[in-house]
């Protein structure tokens, strides 16, 4: 049972757990509590050091939107944000309720009557933001995922069709989302018209952004895992008169997976980064447009609720990585080799 | 009489910066069915590519290879191969290695019962039921070129392909496997090409030993019969003058009259 505790805390990341586990199956107190202290108590030093350094600067520091605001102000913030997104939910109870009720009260005077639903039509809050901002990246990533590992495969197996290739990817890899947005604007404006549009172009513009991005990781360290395969291995297939399709299934991508994971993971974390500007830009409604619009408001509290977006940011993108890793870890033949 | 496999005056060439390099030169070996014949050499004289040739993996420039009657110039499972860092797939257990092979090759024509039953009894030819659910990693050097070779005997070649199958191991773990070798040699008493560079191991196991000079343009220096009766015993042989004798003639060849120039 505690082993099967501790291969899960070690495979989902939670590694700093892992000396509790272990002196709660009675191993010896005293060297755990020395890796409790180095796996808990370092991290923990080092951020209260951030904090109270964050404390003493901010106070400093004067802007036109007033005092750069410290950890307590954003963290009341943080508390605000969380208010506002209940208080949200709940005029969002009412509304239907109120609906309901009355298109009930309706139908009990005259059955015939006409009955209008409406779509509550209330403002997105910090918390529905995060949603939209995951959504987006989510579909984002996707897509690049399914052009980027066939053609990683594909051209980690021929190395004429890399070299023929190559040249483009590394010429469209260090283009930046924000020259990408002018033109997938225009391009989706264009191309995608519909009288009921199932998604906004706002997030299909950002999605495609992300995906632009996000493809070039992946591909790249593909191919490379790809063309890294044990020769010999290949050979087996060879004698045994594997087809293509079933070289690359039972071979090609069992021995490569470390390597588009490792991919899937800088793709994953590059298109996070990538959305924030895109959606800032293209106005779609995620975390993105939330730091834009509280940089426009320019409020006393403006600042103090961007850092709460910079932090939120922060800490989805470091449980991306680590649902990324957990992934990679579980799926990987090689369950002993270290993945940071 | 023709010869069960038959490499024909077979000639390499690799393409190079400057022209082609001719690799190995004429060489022409008859074998009999059943036979155990070792290729030994210096390293670089081309005796693995020999063997690629027969397996199909690399194609003759000139000359070619005949098994039964007909050309082979691809791979396929009637030549498996044993390879020398046994090429296991590492996420694949031990039986699913095995299985992977049978199902290959007989797929379309036994039933999963007969798969299972035959993937169970290479594994057991080779001593290696116990440890079938265990992943490559999790076992030793010689446990692993079992594996590959129960998964290269599965496959029921015509001719085993072995390229210094047990190059990679200690003495101790090499002469178990060597055993183990002679054994299965016994019941099964397959057609075996051995790539080796080892004198006792050649003289030990093989009904023929095939000596080659050095390369560039590698071909057959000598060939010698071993006519020491079987089932042969390592500690017996030890005393034995013809087994001393076949291993001093492959010694000279090897070290007097085709001895390396610069190690």
């Amino acid at each position: 049972m505690n082993d099967k505790l501790i291969y899960f805390l070690e495979i989902t990341g939670l590694n700093w757990f892992v000396p509790l586990a272990k002196i709660a199956g009675g191993e010896p107190v005293g060297f755990q509590f020395q890796q409790l202290v180095k796996m808990i108590g370092l991290p923990l030093v080092a951020m209260l050091a951030f904090l109270f350094f964050w404390h003493l600067a901010a106070a400093k520091v004067d802007t036109s939107l007033g005092q750069l605001p410290g950890p307590v102000q954003v963290w009341e913030q943080a508390k605000v944000l969380n208010e506002e997104h209940q208080a949200e939910r709940q005029r969002e109870t009412d509304f239907y309720q109120r609906q309901e009720q009355r298109n009930a009260d309706k139908l009990a005077k005259n059955p015939e009557a006409e009955i209008k639903v409406r779509d509550f039509n209330g403002r997105p809050t910090f918390i529905d933001q995060i949603w939209t901002s995951l959504f987006t990246v989510f579909v984002g990533f996707l897509l690049a995922s399914l052009i980027a590992i066939p053609i990683g495969i594909v051209s980690g197996l021929s190395q004429n069709l890399y070299n023929a290739i190559n040249p483009l990817i590394q010429i469209f890899k260090p283009v930046s989302p924000l020259a990408w947005l002018p033109i997938v604007t225009m391009v989706v404006s264009a191309v995608y018209v519909s009288a009921d549009p199932m998604f906004s172009k706002s997030f299909i513009t950002s999605a495609i952004t992300v995906m632009l991005c996000s493809l070039w990781p992946t591909l790249i360290n593909t191919a490379v895992g790809v063309s890294s395969i044990d020769r010999d291995l290949l050979n087996v297939g060879k004698v045994l008169r594997l087809g293509y399709f079933t070289t690359v299934w039972k071979i090609v991508i069992p021995s490569s997976i470390p390597m588009i994971f490792t991919g899937l993971r800088i793709s994953l974390g590059i298109g996070w980064m990538v959305l924030i500007a895109a959606e800032m830009l293209a106005q779609n409604p995620g975390l993105g447009k939330f730091v834009w619009d509280e940089f426009q408001n320019g409020s006393s509290n403006s600042l103090s609720r961007i850092m709460v977006a910079v932090l939120a940011i922060g800490l989805i993108g470091f449980a991306l990585d680590r649902i990324m890793l957990t992934l990679q870890k579980f799926f990987s033949y090689d369950k002993t080799a270290t993945i940071r | 009489m023709e010869s069960y496999l038959n490499i024909d005056h077979v000639s390499i060439d690799f393409p190079t910066a400057n022209g082609p390099f001719r690799a190995l030169d004429n060489v022409n070996i008859q074998i009999s069915k059943g036979e155990f014949v070792s290729i030994i050499g210096h390293s670089g004289c081309g005796k693995s590519t020999v063997m690629n040739i027969v397996g199909g993996l690399y194609q003759a420039t000139e000359g070619g290879v005949i098994l039964q009657g007909k050309e082979v110039n691809e791979p396929g499972p009637d030549r498996a191969i044993v390879f020398q860092n046994h090429a296991l797939f590492p996420w694949l257990t031990c039986y699913q290695n095995v299985e992977l092979a049978v199902k290959s090759v007989f797929g379309k024509t036994r039933n999963r019962q007969q798969i299972r039953d035959w993937t169970l009894h290479n594994l057991e030819l080779v001593h290696m039921t116990h440890a079938k659910d265990k992943l490559p990693a999790e076992i030793s050097g010689g446990m692993k070129q079992r594996i590959g070779i129960a998964r290269a005997l599965a496959m029921e070649p015509k001719v085993l392909l072995m390229d210094e199958p047990f190059g990679a191991l200690d003495a101790l773990t090499r002469a178990h496997l060597q055993d183990s070798l002679m054994e299965i040699q016994s019941d099964l008493n397959n057609t075996v090409i051995m790539i080796t560079h080892d004198v006792d191991e050649a003289v030990l196991l093989s009904d023929k030993i095939v000596m080659m000079t050095n390369g560039p343009a590698a071909s057959i220096g000598e060939i010698l019969q071993v006519d020491l009766p079987r089932p042969r015993q390592r500690l017996d042989l030890a005393d034995n003058p013809d087994y001393n004798h076949y291993r001093s003639e492959v010694i000279k060849f090897l070290h007097q009259r085709h001895a390396r120039k610069a190690a």
